[in-house]
């Protein structure tokens, strides 16, 4: 992994090329007092380079299952998930994690969170600072740099964790709900800047919410989970319309066909 | 008279406790839970004029039980002309000796213990056996293998302190929070810098639980060491000496002097642990 942008770049189109992200088939299921409880049933799905992927579903889909399977964190499913045509075999360099709490190490300053990332990738010590100081400048938390997480607001703390997870230059970002925990208008900013963030560093964004605004808002593409056990109801394409404009018809319509899916009818008159 | 007594006896036994009294108030008011601090010197007080009365009334034999005053006059006799500043120096030299040894080897056992599941499955058991070995059972055996002179005592005092801090240290480090285990698996942290950025410092309060109780321990042990193994300078001797020569007042000195190191001991850790509960969780 010498060169972690040695693939040609976004360009959010290409339906011909294989994809870059592949799940085939997988179904998950824990023992639970000794009984297996399924969680995620025959989930299939492709991801393009560059796709940014919503998962939406209710809470016990399976979502965060998922993305701990992609992870490698977890390799006891049925099925096959492959990166690059090459089976996921444990956690890497190409994929990371912003978890739904920020996760930061208390006793680390922000700048040294962020570096913690980078203690992997054979970058040398100035190097290793010079990514630091650019994610955090990608985040707007240069002048945090010496601060530490009890000193952060969530919003904050959740921005560190952002620039954690991309300060490697991750091809694949793994999004386990970073924003739920945030308070309403935090979550509306922060949604802008990953919007920006994710479309700057070219990665490929796998995000999972139950927040069906935010999955239309910064999705190419919106799976729909129905729950237990987890399994996809609908794949849909975003509007480039809806993905740029919060009032849009078409942002509405997919919401209400999203809400619809999920058993939530928004019926007004 | 016997008010300018209590006044005047109580300075030098009484400044540890009242220099400590700021610090806790301190302490209170950061975490919230206001504690009036006079309690613990009104009971010491309480305690001062009953020994004062229980002397000078009567109740008990001078011979058994020396006026406050005499303990401070002896005291001052010591500081001049007798050996108790020695006797002291020689009692924390042991003491710090014992601990350094003791503690060293408990947090790199411990350490090990909590890193490597392996070494905790096979050597664990035996770690927690010899804990339930009462600690001065330990004393005939140390003084076979090492003499009763400074080297026996010594050893005594480092098994002693190595319980707590071994004990700490593996729980410690193996009751990591998954979370941060995941992190750590997701950042690809080697096992070094696991330890380093993540074990260590998340381990760090109960590491310290274990050293703050290896202080203890070792001033315990400190004390029965220099009463159980051969005699030599040090507070212990000195103890050793009120006694079987009845030098009442000496016994008394002797005592308080233990007492008061034991809580200035104690106090430093409190304020040391607080600092690092604070520096932990910023």
């Amino acid at each position: 992994m010498n060169a972690p942008f040695a693939a040609p770049s976004p360009a959010p189109a290409p339906h011909a090329r294989r994809p870059a992200l592949d799940i085939r088939n997988v179904s998950k299921a824990f023992v639970v007092n000794g009984e297996a409880i399924e969680v995620l049933s025959n989930i299939s799905l492709a991801v393009e380079a560059g796709a940014f992927v919503s998962i939406v579903g209710a809470s016990g889909c399976g979502k965060s299952t998922l993305l701990r399977l992609i992870l490698g964190l977890d390799r006891d499913y049925a099925g096959e998930i492959r990166l690059d045509d090459r089976p996921v075999d444990g956690p890497g360099p190409e994929r990371a994690i912003v978890f739904q709490e920020h996760r930061l190490l208390p006793w680390l300053t922000v700048e040294a969170n962020v570096g913690a990332a980078l203690l992997h990738s054979g970058l040398d010590k100035a190097m290793r600072r010079r990514a630091v100081a650019e994610h955090l400048e990608l985040v707007g938390l240069e002048a945090f740099a010496k601060a530490y997480p009890a000193q952060l607001s969530g919003g904050m703390a959740q921005r560190v964790a952002i620039a954690r997870a991309l300060a490697n230059r991750p091809r694949f970002l793994l999004l386990d709900g970073p924003l739920g925990a945030l308070d309403a208008l935090t979550r509306l900013r922060l949604q802008e800047e990953l919007k920006r963030i994710v479309a700057h560093e070219g990665s490929t964004a796998l995000l999972v919410t139950h927040d069906v605004d935010e999955a239309v808002y910064l999705g190419h593409v919106v799976v729909v989970l129905h729950p237990r056990p987890g399994r996809i109801a609908a794949v849909l394409p975003v509007p480039e319309e809806a993905r740029s404009d919060r009032s849009s018809p078409a942002f509405v319509a997919l919401r209400d066909r999203v809400l619809e899916l999920l058993g939530v009818t928004r019926r007004t008159g | 008279m016997s008010i300018d007594a209590t006044a005047r006896s109580d300075s030098p036994a009484d400044s540890p406790a009242a220099s400590l009294a700021p610090s806790r108030r301190a302490t209170a008011r950061r975490y919230g839970a206001l504690r009036p601090d006079w309690r613990p010197l009104a009971s010491f007080g309480a305690l001062l004029a009953l020994w004062f009365a229980a002397h000078h009334l009567g109740w008990i034999a001078a011979k058994y039980l020396p006026s406050p005053l005499a303990v401070v006059e002896r005291l001052m006799s010591e500081i001049r002309t007798g050996t108790i500043l020695d006797d002291l120096q020689e009692t924390l030299r042991r003491n710090l000796s014992g601990l350094a040894i003791g503690a060293a080897a408990g947090l790199a056992l411990g350490a090990l213990l909590g890193i490597s599941t392996l070494v905790g499955r096979i050597v664990g058991p035996t770690v927690l056996a010899q804990r339930q070995t009462a600690l001065f059972a330990w004393v005939p055996l140390l003084a076979m293998w090492f003499g009763g002179g400074d080297t026996g005592k010594i050893a005594f005092i480092a098994v002693a302190a190595f319980q707590p801090v071994v004990i700490g240290t593996w729980r410690g480090i193996s009751l990591v929070p998954a979370t941060y285990r995941e992190l750590s698996d997701v950042l690809l942290l080697s096992r070094w810098n696991y330890i380093r950025l993540v074990a260590v410092p998340s381990a760090l309060p109960m590491i310290f639980t274990g050293l703050h109780g290896a202080l203890i321990y070792a001033w315990l042990a400190t004390v029965g060491s220099e009463l159980f193994l051969n005699i030599s300078p040090g507070l212990g001797g000195r103890l050793n000496q009120g006694s079987q020569l009845f030098e009442i007042d000496l016994l008394f000195l002797a005592i308080l002097l233990f007492g008061l190191i034991g809580l200035g001991y104690n106090t430093l850790a409190e304020r040391a642990e607080a600092l690092l509960v604070r520096w932990n969780s910023r």
